[in-house]
This record gives C-alpha cells, sequence and structure tokens, in this order.
C-alpha cells in the first residue's frame, strides 16, 4: 500500500493534541462541498469512498475491527480490508452485494468538510443518480482502468451534465491492475474528451487512481505514477469552485417560505435565499404580483445583520405593508424572474407508473405548488445512445422533453441559470408518490398569444335566449351500468319539457371525433378531456350536456369539473356492482373480456375508480332507470333559476 | 462576497426544512430526547421562527430510566424556549413494571418503540422531527430527510420517495405520517463544534465528573438512583466518568475520562478510537442489522 498517511491532507493529530482551540477554530472555517460518485460495483466505488472515510479517520477502532472480520468473512479481497464493506448499507443489498439506494457519507480533510452521495451505476436506477446528484457540487465519473470508457460511462456523464454539474473528475480507477501504465491512461482520457465534447461538457478534470492501493488519492504523483502532473483526487476536491459562492454573484431572489408573525407588530418574511444577496434598504419586488417595497431589516436570533447571501435562512421585514405570502418570491426590485404557466421541460420519471399525459399532478417548485399537466412528450432521450425517439409515454428511468402546462402562474427561471427556480418535482395526486424530477427549459409564449376573440354574443346571451342555464350531467359508471340508458330517459324528458340538450354518448363519440384513440390509460384520458372540452363549448352554446362514459379515472373527472364554472358540472355515479353489470352483459363484452379477446378492460384488467363525493348517485339494485331519470330532471329543474 | 463556513450551511439547511414542514404539516411536533442532538436540533428550531417561539409541541417519549440531569434539562429547555412539552409514558410498560434489568430488550421495544407510536396516534401529529444523522450508522446513511411512515408506522426501505434539490414531498393519505430530519447531514464533530460555537446548554454528564459506576459485561453503568439493582459482590465505585450517548441509564456505557470542558471533550473524541454508539446496548441486538429492523419496527 502506498504511504500516505503522513500527507498535509489530514495532518492533525498533534494539533488537536498540543491545543485544541487552535484546532478547533480551523476546522470551523471549513467550507462545505457536496459531491457524487458515479461507476458501477466494479468500478471500485465502495472502495475509493471506504478509502477516503478511513484516510479522513471517519473509521473508528471498534468499526475497524468489525471491518477486518467482515473483509475476511464476506469480503471480495482476499484477506486484505475491503473498504467496500464500510459503505454499504441495508441488509437486503449486504445480500445482495449492490447498492441499491443513495447513501450518503461525509469525511472532511484540513480545508473543507465533505458530503457524498453515493449511487449505483446499475442501468435500472436512474433516478437514484439524478436524486444525489441534484445537490452535487461536483461529479466523480469512475472508470475501470482495464474497461475504459463504457456505456455507463457516457449514461452518467450525461446525467450529471443534464442535471447541471459544472465540474467533473473523471477518475480513472484500478490503475494498479494495469502496471501504472500512461498509455492506458491517455488513451482513455482521449476517448473520454470526444464524448465530452459531443454533449457539451466543457472540462473536465481527469486522475488516474488507485482506491485499493492508495495511489493520488491524497498526494499526487504517487510513486507509481511519476508520469502525472495534475493534482491529487483531494487536492482537487479542496479547491474547486462552491456552487453557493457562485449564486451570491447573481441577482437576488428568495422563495418566501413562511410568514411570521408573533404579534402586531411583527410581519417576517421567512426562507433560503436561493441566488444572490440583500441589504436593509435594498429595493425588492414581490413577484408574481409585482408589488415592490424595500427591506427593513434581516433579523436572526443572533441579532440583525447588516448583509445576507445566497446559502442562508433568513427573516425579512419590509418597509411597506404589502401582500406577500408563501409561493411568492422575493427579488431584486429591477431584474426580477418571470412567471409563467406553460413550459418545456425535461422530465426524469422516477415512478413505476407511467407518465399519463393529460393527467393532473402535482407540481412543486421552490415553494410552489400548483396542479399541472404533462403533454404526451415531444421526444425521449435513450441515454445510453443519447439518441431522441418518439414516445407516447414515460416509463421508470426515462428521460422526456415534455411540454408543462400549470393551472396558474408559477414564478421560475431557466434551470440553467437557477436551480432553485427551475428545478421542480411532480407528485402524483392520488398516491402521494414523488413520480418525476423536472427542469425548465423556457416558457413557451402560448398562453400570452393565443387571446381570446373578444365574442359580442357570449354564453349568457346563449343561456338567455334558451331560457335555461346551462350544466352537465356527467353519467360514470362501469360498462353495462346503464348509464346510457338511463342518460337517454333524461333527455326525453328535458325535451318534453322544452328544454334545449344534447347527449354525447361514449360509443358514439368514438366513431368521429375520437375515433383515433384506443383504450390505454392515456387514450382514456386524452378521450375524456376531448369530451370535457367539446361539453365545455356546448354549455357555452347555452345548452344542458348529457355525457354517458365510464370515464374510469377520479383525476380526469375532476379535470372536467374544474374546466366548467362553479356549480355546472353535475356527476352522476350510475353504481351498479361488478357481478350484476357482468351479468347483464348487454353487448357481450365482460364475456369477451375475461376471454382475454378485450385488453384493459374496466372492471376486469384496468381499475375504475369510484366518485367520492358525486353530486348524485343512482343505486341501480334500488332504482329502476325511469325513477332514476325522474329524480335526476327533478334536480336539475329544482336547481335552475329561469334567466327570463 | 460573504465566505460561508460547513456549520453556516448545515444550518439553514435544517431552518430550511424545519420551515418547510411548518407550512406544509397540519400537527406537527418534535421529538425530544434531551440528548446533545437534541440540544442542537431545539436550537435550531429556536432559530428558524425568532422571533415566534417554534410553532409546535415538544414530546418526550419517557421511559422512566433516564438520568436525572437529563429530566432536569428537559423541563428547563422547554420553559426557555417558550414551547409546550409533552411527555409520554406507554401506560402498559408502566403497569408491567417493565425496565432494562429484567426485560433486556423488551424494555425498549415497549417504553421507546410503541411509547412512540401511541404518542404520535394520541395527538395524532403528522409530522414528528427526530434528531437522527446519517453518519450515526450504515442503514441511516440511506435515509431520507422526509422519511415516510404507513398508518401503522412502518418504514419500507425500498419505497422511500426520491428527494431532490431541497423540495421536499410532505403530502400523505390521512393517517400516514412523516418522519422529518432536519439534522440528518450533521456529524458527529458538527454537534459538538456547533453546541461550543453557540453555547447551547446540555446535560452535564457529557462532561466528566467523579460519578459512582459499576462494571458489567464490559459496559460501564452509573448507579443514578437506588432502583439499580446491585448484584451480589457489586459496590459502585467513584470513577472520573463522562458519556457519548445519552439514553437509558442502565443501557448506557460511560467512558472514564477526565474531560471536563466542552473543548476537552472534543479533544478526547478526535483522539479517541471507539464510534459513538459503541456505548449504547441497543446496537448489538441481531448482529449488524439491529438498527435496521429496529426501524422498520418504528424506532428511530
Amino acid at each position: 500500500m502506498a504511504d500516505q498517511a503522513s500527507e498535509p491532507a489530514y495532518q492533525t493529530d498533534a494539533l488537536i493534541a498540543e491545543d485544541i482551540d487552535a484546532y478547533l477554530e480551523l476546522h470551523q472555517n471549513k467550507e462545505l462541498l457536496r459531491f457524487i460518485t458515479c461507476g458501477s460495483v466494479d468500478d471500485g466505488k465502495s472502495t475509493l469512498i471506504g478509502r477516503l472515510l478511513y484516510d479522513s479517520k471517519m473509521i473508528f477502532e471498534d468499526q475497524l475491527a468489525a471491518l477486518e472480520a467482515d473483509s475476511k468473512r464476506v469480503g471480495t479481497q482476499g484477506q486484505e480490508i475491503d473498504f467496500a464493506l464500510l459503505v454499504d448499507g441495508l441488509a437486503a443489498e449486504r445480500e445482495q452485494g449492490i447498492t441499491i439506494d443513495v447513501a450518503y457519507r461525509f469525511f472532511s480533510t484540513e480545508k473543507r468538510k465533505f458530503i457524498v452521495a453515493d449511487t449505483p451505476g446499475h442501468e435500472q436506477y436512474t433516478r437514484n443518480m439524478v436524486t444525489g446528484a441534484s445537490t452535487a457540487d461536483l461529479a466523480v465519473i469512475l472508470i475501470d482502468a482495464r474497461k475504459g470508457v463504457l456505456v455507463q460511462t457516457r449514461r452518467h456523464s450525461y446525467l450529471a451534465h443534464l442535471i447541471g454539474i459544472r465540474h467533473l473528475v473523471l477518475a480513472v480507477n484500478k490503475m494498479d491492475l494495469v502496471d501504472y501504465d500512461q498509455a492506458t491512461f491517455d488513451a482513455i482520457v482521449a476517448d473520454y474528451r470526444a464524448f465530452a465534447a459531443e454533449i457539451g461538457i466543457a472540462d473536465f478534470t481527469a486522475i488516474p487512481l488507485s482506491g485499493f492501493k492508495g495511489d493520488n488519492i491524497t498526494a499526487a504523483p504517487s510513486a507509481n505514477t511519476p508520469w502525472y502532473a495534475g493534482p491529487s483526487l483531494i487536492a482537487h476536491l479542496e479547491a474547486v469552485e462552491i456552487e453557493t459562492a457562485a449564486a451570491q454573484l447573481r441577482p437576488f431572489r428568495m422563495p418566501v417560505q413562511w410568514v411570521n408573525r408573533p404579534n402586531l407588530d411583527f410581519r417576517g418574511f421567512a426562507g433560503l435565499i436561493a441566488e444572490g444577496s440583500i441589504k436593509p434598504g435594498d429595493a425588492v419586488r414581490i413577484v408574481p404580483s409585482g408589488k415592490t417595497s424595500t427591506v427593513k431589516s434581516i433579523v436572526t436570533m443572533d441579532g440583525e445583520l447588516e448583509e445576507a447571501v445566497a446559502g442562508q435562512s433568513v427573516t425579512l421585514t419590509l418597509a411597506d405593508e404589502v401582500d406577500c405570502s408563501r409561493g411568492d418570491v422575493l427579488a431584486v426590485a429591477d431584474n426580477p424572474p418571470q412567471s409563467a404557466d406553460q413550459f418545456e421541460a425535461t422530465l426524469v420519471w422516477m415512478s413505476d407508473e407511467a407518465l399519463l399525459p393529460g393527467r393532473g399532478y402535482w407540481l412543486k417548485l421552490a415553494t410552489q405548488t400548483v396542479s399541472a399537466t404533462v403533454a404526451q412528450p415531444k421526444y425521449e432521450v435513450d441515454i445510453n445512445s443519447l439518441d431522441h425517439f418518439a414516445a407516447k409515454t414515460l416509463d421508470l428511468n426515462a428521460i422526456g422533453v415534455c411540454e408543462v402546462t400549470t393551472d396558474r402562474p408559477i414564478v421560475f427561471e431557466a434551470y440553467e441559470t437557477s436551480r432553485a427556480l427551475g428545478g421542480f418535482i411532480l407528485v402524483d395526486k392520488l398516491t402521494n408518490a414523488t413520480v418525476a424530477a423536472g427542469m425548465i427549459h423556457f416558457s413557451l409564449r402560448r398562453a400570452q398569444n393565443v387571446h381570446w376573440q373578444a365574442l359580442e354574443i357570449g354564453r349568457e346571451q346563449h343561456a338567455a335566449i334558451k331560457g335555461q342555464t346551462p350544466a352537465v350531467l356527467w353519467f360514470t359508471g362501469l360498462s353495462g351500468s346503464g348509464k346510457s340508458t338511463i342518460a337517454n330517459l333524461v333527455e326525453k324528458k328535458l325535451h318534453a319539457a322544452g328544454r334545449h340538450s344534447f347527449l354525447l354518448d361514449g360509443d358514439n363519440v368514438r366513431h368521429g371525433l375520437n375515433k383515433d384513440l384506443g383504450f390505454t390509460d392515456a387514450d382514456r384520458i386524452e378521450n375524456v378531456r376531448r369530451v370535457g372540452e367539446v361539453a365545455k363549448l356546448m354549455t357555452d352554446a347555452g345548452l344542458v350536456v348529457l355525457t354517458a362514459f365510464i370515464s374510469p379515472f377520479r383525476a380526469e373527472r375532476d379535470l372536467v369539473r374544474a374546466m366548467l364554472p362553479h356549480g355546472e358540472f353535475i356527476e352522476i355515479f350510475v353504481d351498479t356492482p361488478l357481478s350484476v353489470a357482468e351479468e347483464r352483459d348487454v353487448k357481450g363484452l365482460y364475456k369477451k373480456a375475461r376471454a382475454g379477446e378485450l385488453k384493459n378492460f374496466t372492471g376486469i384488467d384496468s381499475p375504475y375508480e369510484r366518485p367520492e363525493n358525486p353530486e348524485m348517485r343512482i343505486d341501480t339494485t334500488r332504482t329502476s332507470p325511469e325513477d332514476a331519470a325522474e329524480l335526476i330532471v327533478e334536480r336539475l329543474l329544482g336547481a335552475w333559476t329561469p334567466s327570463l | 462576497m460573504q465566505r460561508l463556513t460547513h456549520l453556516d450551511r448545515l444550518e439553514a439547511e435544517s431552518i430550511h426544512i424545519m420551515r418547510e414542514v411548518v407550512a406544509e404539516a397540519s400537527n406537527p411536533v418534535m421529538l425530544y430526547s434531551v440528548g446533545k442532538d437534541s440540544a442542537v436540533m431545539l436550537h435550531l428550531a429556536r432559530k428558524a421562527f425568532y422571533p415566534a417561539p417554534p410553532p409546535f409541541p415538544l414530546l418526550h417519549v419517557d421511559t422512566t430510566w433516564k438520568f436525572q440531569a437529563m429530566y432536569a434539562l428537559r423541563d428547563k429547555a422547554a420553559k426557555d424556549a417558550g414551547m409546550e412539552l409533552l411527555v409520554y409514558q406507554n401506560p402498559e410498560a408502566k403497569e408491567r413494571g417493565i425496565n432494562p434489568f429484567d426485560h433486556g430488550p423488551l424494555h425498549t421495544d415497549m417504553w421507546k418503540t410503541e411509547g412512540l407510536k401511541q404518542a404520535l396516534d394520541l395527538h395524532k401529529f403528522d409530522v414528528a422531527f427526530g434528531g437522527a444523522r446519517r453518519d450515526e450508522e450504515k442503514s441511516r446513511a440511506k435515509e431520507r430527510i422526509f422519511s415516510f411512515r404507513t398508518a401503522s408506522h412502518g418504514w419500507d426501505p425500498k419505497n422511500q420517495r426520491p428527494e431532490l434539490w431541497n423540495l421536499y414531498n410532505a403530502r400523505k393519505a390521512k393517517g400516514e405520517s412523516i418522519r422529518v430530519f432536519p439534522i440528518s447531514n450533521w456529524t458527529e464533530l458538527d454537534i459538538w463544534q456547533y453546541l461550543m460555537k453557540e453555547g447551547i446548554e446540555i446535560v452535564p454528564l457529557y462532561m466528566a465528573a467523579q460519578r459512582p459506576t459499576v462494571e458489567r459485561d464490559g459496559l460501564l453503568l452509573m448507579v443514578d438512583d437506588d432502583r439499580f439493582p446491585l448484584e451480589p459482590g457489586e459496590t459502585p465505585v467513584m470513577r472520573s466518568i463522562r458519556f457519548r450517548t445519552l439514553g437509558c441509564y442502565p443501557l448506557t456505557g460511560a467512558v472514564e475520562s477526565e474531560a471536563s470542558t466542552l473543548a476537552d471533550v472534543v479533544q478526547e473524541m478526535l483522539l479517541t478510537t471507539t464510534s459513538e454508539r459503541q456505548g449504547r446496548a441497543i446496537d448489538k441486538d441481531e448482529g449488524g442489522a439491529g438498527m435496521e429492523k429496529k426501524k422498520q419496527e418504528g424506532y428511530f
């Protein structure tokens, strides 16, 4: 093993023993660098991290004793210490011998404290690497010197670049196994440089290493690599620029987390400064409202500050009484961020349940949470070849570029300008799982460019001439539950009462408007969305619209509800137990579905989500279609306030 | 340009996490165990919401077997912070007289694991702050800052939500809860340095003093009150000891030490060769996977 125990990176024992106060002063002023290591099990990644912990004395004697015992029992290095055992965490992984999740490790040198995100290199775990990389200033890309640049090397580099890491280290590991051969190292570096340029990585630092033997970890060049002129891994980690320091130079932005109002005399806006710096007296703008004020004070428990910078959590008070709450962003007055409701973004899909274009998800960006829909991807990226290809959806670990639409404008910046205001997560509204990470490219101006045509005859006039209030009677329920039968009866009664109505039937619509759609989840959503839009136009024309669709997903029914003015969407749940509907089987569809001839059939191999709070529920096992229709008409006419 | 130190950054991160919870949770609580990590967490909470007091109560899941000095500091710290202190003792454990001498692992299970679940259910807390750190133990290195629990308080290490940037997903269904660890990224040394830098009061047991002790199964135990059953031939011996971690007094091993100030303690820690949790008997159950198993059962 190369003897590097006495290198300056860790030479502290003497100081600790002699002058603890001086040592503590030194340590207290260390900076923090977060980095990520990317590589597969075979690249010696765990061994390298174990070595970093070991060299920085983050391993204590009892852990070392356990390590030595484990090394002999389950280690892969014969009688030598297997550093990898130090960092392999959960029991399940220990059995499999691979890391399956993101783990965070800590070590420090004389200059800096480090937080290492240790992520697996296995192909199906893209989401873990993106997660670990999202907080990193630097990425260490590990390469096995015997194997050179592999597909996974390209993948890791692409992901690190995608997530905006500006400092890349190409760690050519296991140099001991290629006899520390310079030509091998140079060839790998040249190979990588060609690839890096291709994907827009301008700069990287290549270091020949042996995690196992310790070469060029804390000191360089090691005796085995006299030809290497660059820094040791540690020296490089101690020198690179830290992201929050760079962020201080950008225009001031602080997303407001919480309004602090302990009493009537104090109103403070609490948040973590994302970018820039701020002083009392500085002019600030509250976005999206656009109101301005000046900073009165920067309040902390340790007294008021003269200045606060990116990376600090503070509480600001303003000179004026202005509206400002969680979700707003405080920004420098003359250069505030924009707001918009439609974006192009890269999405990294992180859930087993694929993206459903058109479905509503929660979108969280900084301290803003809004409802958002994602359109069908413009393209998906093959992270191995980096080719673009067409995709209808995004599956777990897929990366694609999509248009995202939010239900109200949000304050944002391009991700490449600001991670804090350009990065977002998507959350499934039903399971609450985090399903995707997103990075905004730019806003789409379409929302601002498509102006509403001002119409002189509007929905009120249309409704008035018919003497009625428009509404959508949305019948939902299993196939064969009786939706169409009841809807037909209702329309007959409305017609007889002189009302203007129109029935949109599921089967009929699929013969025309929606004949391009199948029965996958994505197509079902699009089917409902189009019917919703058509129904909305018809209510604008003053009609009472009846729709009879299975519409199995709660989220989509709510989507249509949200399109319409309050009170105009009347959800009617035609509640027929599956067994009853299946027994009726008017169209013979259940028989086919059971025989496997029909795929994605609701109730059989595709779910039906029951309405939680429908306006009306018809229990068809107790109420006849005729009685049901009567009830619905009563409810509708009773609710009417004739406008004539 | 200002240079932020690692302690500045850690402090800012912890404060940000606490504010996110208060903004998004409906009924948060801070678990307070009176140890040094709890002391730092409480101090950070005071900073996060200053000049208001932290807008949630402190919860001490009591085993009735804590050191007397811990009870004294607990009550004072809550009062100083202007916070409500809730103390919960599992009534079943109390009734059955569960104690660390006769019941071994059952003691931790009943008082702490079960007690915690009962207390959270009783008050319907949806988010509980805990003072765990990722550097403590291998399985904790992988836990999220926002760690999701099912309605029965289970933890599924294979089904954790990805945690990106500093965007925390605090959404959950009714009955489910989230454990939040605001000092996840602090190391033991960071904790000590911050205690010194901020002048935070901690239990005096962390500093060496002459205390009555007995040696048992390789652990140095302090005889804190007369509930400590001495074995035949055992007499408490005065030794200069201190504690690296504080739990129930009969489960927590002391180390012999002369370090009577914080700086001395840090010095000794930096030069020492045994890791933090070694003094606690709890991790030694079930071989190497002890803590992970406890966590799946609902222990922090």
